[in-house]
């Protein structure tokens, strides 16, 4: 009989944190820009120059410690950690160890109905490292130091996951808090959110955890999940093998499928740590994290409760309005500029949902303002535009955030309003199309939809079809 | 205490030195003799003693979260051995 | 006489009052170096060109009246292990020997403030590791008492280019010993400030937890001076201390009555030398003479010092010195076959041996399994070491001792043996471990005519006090010239 096994999962989530600069030094942490145009002495490990520890990065690293239910640690302390590596300045990082800022903490999952608690170990503040760009030409590589020193928190997990399904739950979870806590953007594809999954496999039922790996280089949730099974596969085989798993680190290859080894006998993994003595100790008050308690946002919890409240809206579209804050701010944004809810809702869950699978986009991608979609709604509302229009405009907004009043002014898209103008070109449809004319007064009522058509067509759409229909009715 | 040679390789593979034959039997006797001296330190009675690593109480030194630092590349990389692009140029780093 | 023998307050005011003009002094600094450089290479790097470039602005800011204070146009010397921008910055190291920083250490941004000249970079143990001057990549430093002799170190060529009247004043750091040590070998005084007095921003560091800078100069007032000048808080330096009470000439008072001196009978066992022994006491007998009460009592622990401070200097500097890598600055292997061999060349020929014997003895203890064995007891036993200061401090002012064990070795005879070398620091070291202010001043000589330093040690932040006693001392006896200086008729 074959064995069942059990895949034990834990993660280490780094965030990079979205603070306007670095941790320890006055650069910008704009993402982008020419290589190495944000460094200075501290960020590229300039001999003689000093850290000074941004207070942003605590501010924010308590924020997402309390809102993962950790306890706080009121006196930490930041750690060397000694590794010769191109895209580390130093060649240390200055991390925490010994005294990382949180502990203890969980965030509730729930996966196929059920709910489930998965334990935080602990979070950490760090500095992130360099790019490394390979020189196909001359088989070099280039060091940028923009991204050195961008503030990074993190979050280690209890090994409580038991499969991928429970770690795109947990990441999302993670996601969804930190984003609305406004402490980053957390974009897998950019890099602002950076997941390595420590998986070990053992027997159901077996008493100890087997022998765990650590696989690197995950940057989307299909990765994730990919390297999972993957991993779990390859443990199998291993153990069914009578092989021994090794501990090591891998990186995943997600074009081939596959992962390797990050072996080297020049890797010691012998990091050295200790107390970092160019920064002084973090005494963190408890009127501090109660001033830093005090100024949460409304997670999403607290806001699908309070959307039920004041709106009115179905709670399936409160699920989807609220999973991720972007839509949710959106939503707030152009209802606060006077749009009714169940507008902007429709808005969102239809046409933007729409144009969001078109592009194979995510919600946290939208870059229309709620300013521009409040226009567009007012527009409608009017009987400036109508419904075919409105979805033309709106392609627009989604994609250029364009101002629709300019927009419809400047196409002429403007519904007309002007009686005698639409009876002139509803006369000529009729003279133009007399054999639909007589299947209409024949009985065939279907044959108003042909010249509501034609007229539509003749007045470029600009007309409100309700009107054109009732002005067919009249003169026929 | 005896330095085994693995543990002068080990050694020069965390600190990236490469020692000569005659370096590492010098760098066994040097640290063997430092190790020695410094196991002095084992008279000492420290059970309960906090390690001190400043001595002064300052704490909470920060930074506000604004940007004051330009763009200093074309200075800053005059220093590098070697440049391309704007960038750092170093050996392959795998691949 | 020679405007160099002046002390730097001294030729300030000459300055200031139009006697001397700064370009003439920035000559007269100039003309001593070209004519002694030879005999005991104390730089590394002189700026002639750039000096004056100064000393002409300088000279226009006095003029104007930007520039009242009272080091405005003396030429200074810095350690080179302090960045300047533009100038070459090296640590005595080939692993920077081509260096040239973006930037300026605070310490020197305030020299320039008040408007010194900086004439160039002071010759150094490598990466300030070393208590002779010997380690350097760029030669040796001779003592200009004996040129057979060292200078003391590690900032050996700030301290010789004091004695050696090249320039009135110099900047050095202190990390176990390295202003205070060279200072007693070549008579002339240095302060080593309470820990987090003077912003590190831009010295390059050995051991971070220890380091600080400080002035070396001919006498007690122009230090005081000096270190009023360079205590400034500095928001770029975590472990700088944002304090007031840094009028430091105010405490040069020539008054020591009732002030209570305790001299550690642990000072004065085996391994000290006997003409140190007794000019340093009889010092304290001088001080006595004057009004202070002296007593001798047990500081303990006086043997777990050097232990704990290789340990921790070590440690800190394995990982300071990682960033030397041939990848930003620097220096950079000629050939290599991939990132670590290129990695590992560039560092083994860019550092000297003492250099490489510290990196692997402090990645040793912070290795895995040894962390606790051996870093974290040596940060105990610092934490101990700090408490029997603190108890002395509760009963005395100051702590009276002599600098190190002997006055100037002859050259070569501490390389052979580091772990001697080591030894010599016994009284400095547990001043850094603690943090605290030690002051060297001459004191006497020995039986070969060489000078011998005493140590007045303060509590933390009380530089007053120990500038105070050492005022006070000083009165009692006349800055000495070299010897070979005066027969040579230098």
């Amino acid at each position: 009989m074959s064995k069942v096994y059990e895949t034990v999962i834990g993660l280490e989530v780094h965030v990079e944190l979205a603070t306007k600069t670095k941790i320890f030094c006055g650069c910008s942490t704009e993402f982008g820009g020419a290589p190495n145009t944000h460094t200075c002495p501290v960020c590229t490990g300039m001999p003689g120059s000093l850290p000074v520890l941004n207070k942003g990065v605590v501010e924010k690293a308590i924020a997402v410690g309390l809102a993962t239910n950790c306890t706080i640690t009121q006196n930490c302390k930041f750690d060397r950690k000694n590794y010769f590596y191109p895209d580390n300045p130093q060649n240390y990082q200055i991390s925490q160890l010994y005294y990382p800022i949180c502990r203890n903490g969980k965030v509730e999952i729930e996966v196929n109905g059920q709910k489930k608690e998965i334990g935080i170990h602990e979070i950490h503040m760090e500095e992130d490292a360099g790019k490394l760009v390979h020189d196909a030409c001359d088989g070099a590589s280039l060091v940028d130091y923009n991204r050195s020193g961008v503030p990074l928190i993190e979050i280690v997990s209890e090994p409580d996951m038991r499969s991928a399904e429970e770690v795109i739950a947990y990441l999302d979870k993670l996601r969804l808090i930190i984003q609305y806590l406004g402490a980053s953007d957390c974009k897998l594809n950019e890099g602002s959110m950076r997941a390595d999954v420590n998986l070990s496999v053992c027997e159901v039922g077996a008493k100890e955890f087997g022998t765990r790996t650590e696989m690197k280089n995950l940057n989307s949730f299909k990765a994730i999940a990919r390297a999972i099974e993957n991993e779990r596969e390859r443990q199998i085989a291993l153990i069914e093998d009578g092989k021994e798993v090794v501990q090591e680190t891998r990186r995943w290859d997600d074009t081939k499928g596959y992962s390797y080894a990050m072996r080297s006998k020049e890797d010691a993994q012998d990091y050295r740590y200790f107390p970092d003595p160019d920064l002084v100790s973090i005494q963190i008050s408890d009127a501090w994290i109660e001033e830093i308690r005090g100024k949460q946002p409304e997670l999403r919890a607290e806001k699908q409760a309070r959307y039920k409240e004041e709106y009115d809206i179905p709670e399936y579209d409160i699920d989807i309005l609220t999973s991720s804050k972007k839509m949710a701010d959106l939503f707030e944004e152009t209802i606060a500029l006077g749009a009714a809810p169940k507008k902007v809702s429709n808005w969102l869950m239809v046409e933007t949902m729409r144009l969001l699978k078109e592009h194979e986009m995510e919600a946290d991608e939208l870059a229309f303002s709620a300013t521009n979609l409040a226009k567009l709604i007012q527009l409608v509302e009017s009987k400036a535009i109508n419904g075919t229009v409105a979805k033309e405009v709106f392609e627009k907004v989604f994609a250029e955030d364009i101002d629709p009043e300019k927009y419809v002014e400047e196409h002429g898209l403007k519904t007309v309003n002007d009686e005698g103008a639409l009876r002139k070109v509803v006369e000529e449809v009729i003279a133009a199309n007399p054999q639909s004319v007589a299947d209409y007064r024949n009985g065939k009522e279907k044959a108003i939809g042909f010249l509501v058509g034609q007229t539509m067509k003749a007045m470029k759409g600009k007309a409100d079809p309700g009107s054109v229909n009732q002005m067919l009715k009249e003169l026929l | 205490m005896t330095i085994a040679d693995e543990t002068i390789d080990y050694i020069g593979i965390l600190a990236k030195l490469e020692l000569s034959d005659e370096e590492k039997e010098q760098a066994k006797k040097d640290m063997s003799t430092m190790l020695e001296y410094v196991s002095k330190l084992n008279e000492l009675d420290t059970e309960g003693v906090d390690p001190m690593s400043h001595t002064f109480d300052v704490h909470n030194v920060f930074r506000e979260d604004i940007v004051t630092n330009g763009d200093d590349r074309a200075n800053m990389i005059l220093n590098a051995p070697e440049s391309k692009d704007g960038c750092y140029k170093v050996p392959k780093t795998f691949g | 006489m020679d405007l160099m023998q002046l002390t730097a307050v001294e030729l300030g005011k000459k300055i200031a009052s139009g006697e001397v003009s700064v370009v003439e002094a920035t000559q007269a600094a100039l003309d001593r170096i070209e004519k002694l450089e030879p005999d005991y290479n104390c730089f590394v790097t002189v700026d002639k060109e750039g000096s004056f470039a100064q000393a002409e602005t300088i000279q226009k800011k006095i003029d104007n009246g930007e520039l009242t204070g009272p080091l405005a146009g003396v030429p200074v010397a810095i350690k080179d292990n302090m960045c300047l921008e533009g100038m070459l910055t090296t640590c005595s190291s080939k692993i920077l020997s081509n260096f040239k920083p973006t930037y300026t250490a605070d310490a020197v941004i305030q020299l320039q403030k008040a408007g010194a000249v900086i004439i160039g970079k002071t010759n150094m143990d490598e990466f300030a590791m070393g208590s002779t001057t010997e380690t350097s990549y760029y030669g040796v430093t001779k003592n200009p008492w004996d040129i057979s002799r060292v200078p003391g170190g590690s900032s050996g060529g700030s301290a010789a280019a004091v004695a050696a009247e090249e320039v009135p004043y110099a900047l050095g750091s202190d990390t176990g010993g390295s202003i205070r040590q060279p200072a007693a070998f070549c008579g002339v005084t240095g302060i080593k400030p309470t820990y987090g007095r003077v912003s590190r921003y831009g010295l390059i560091a050995y051991g971070s937890s220890l380091d600080q800078i400080g002035p070396l100069a001919k006498d007690v007032t122009d230090c005081a001076t000096i270190l009023e000048i360079i205590s400034k808080h500095d928001k770029k330096d975590s472990t700088s201390v944002d304090r007031e009470d840094t009028d430091f000439t105010s405490a040069l008072v020539d008054d020591v009555k009732g002030m209570k001196i305790g001299i550690p009978r642990d000072y004065f066992g085996e391994g000290i030398d006997p003409d140190v022994k007794e000019q340093v006491l009889a010092a304290a007998k001088v001080l006595e003479a004057k009004g202070a009460i002296v007593e001798e009592f047990d500081l303990s622990l006086v043997e777990y010092a050097i232990p704990a401070y290789y340990i921790i200097a070590s440690a800190e500097a394995s990982s300071n010195l990682e960033r030397f890598d041939g990848v930003k600055y620097g220096y950079r292997t000629d050939s290599f076959t991939d990132l670590h061999n290129m990695y590992k060349k560039t560092r083994s020929e860019g550092f000297g041996a003492e250099v490489k014997r510290r990196i692997m003895l402090g990645s040793f203890v912070l290795s895995s399994g040894y962390y606790d064995a051996y870093y974290l007891k040596a940060l105990r036993t610092k934490a101990l070491i700090k408490q029997a200061f603190d108890r002395a401090f509760e009963t005395y002012d100051v702590i009276l001792g002599p600098v190190a064990p002997t006055t100037a070795l002859k050259l070569g005879e501490s390389l052979s043996d580091p772990l001697k070398m080591y030894l010599g620091d016994i009284y400095t070291v547990s001043v850094n471990l603690a943090g605290l202010p030690g002051i060297s001043l001459p004191c006497g000589f020995d039986k070969n005519g060489m000078p011998v330093g005493m140590q007045l040690v303060g509590n933390a932040f009380d530089e007053k006090t120990i500038i105070r006693a050492a005022y006070a001392f000083e009165r009692t006896m006349s800055y000495k010239r070299p010897t070979t200086l005066r027969e040579r008729g230098l």
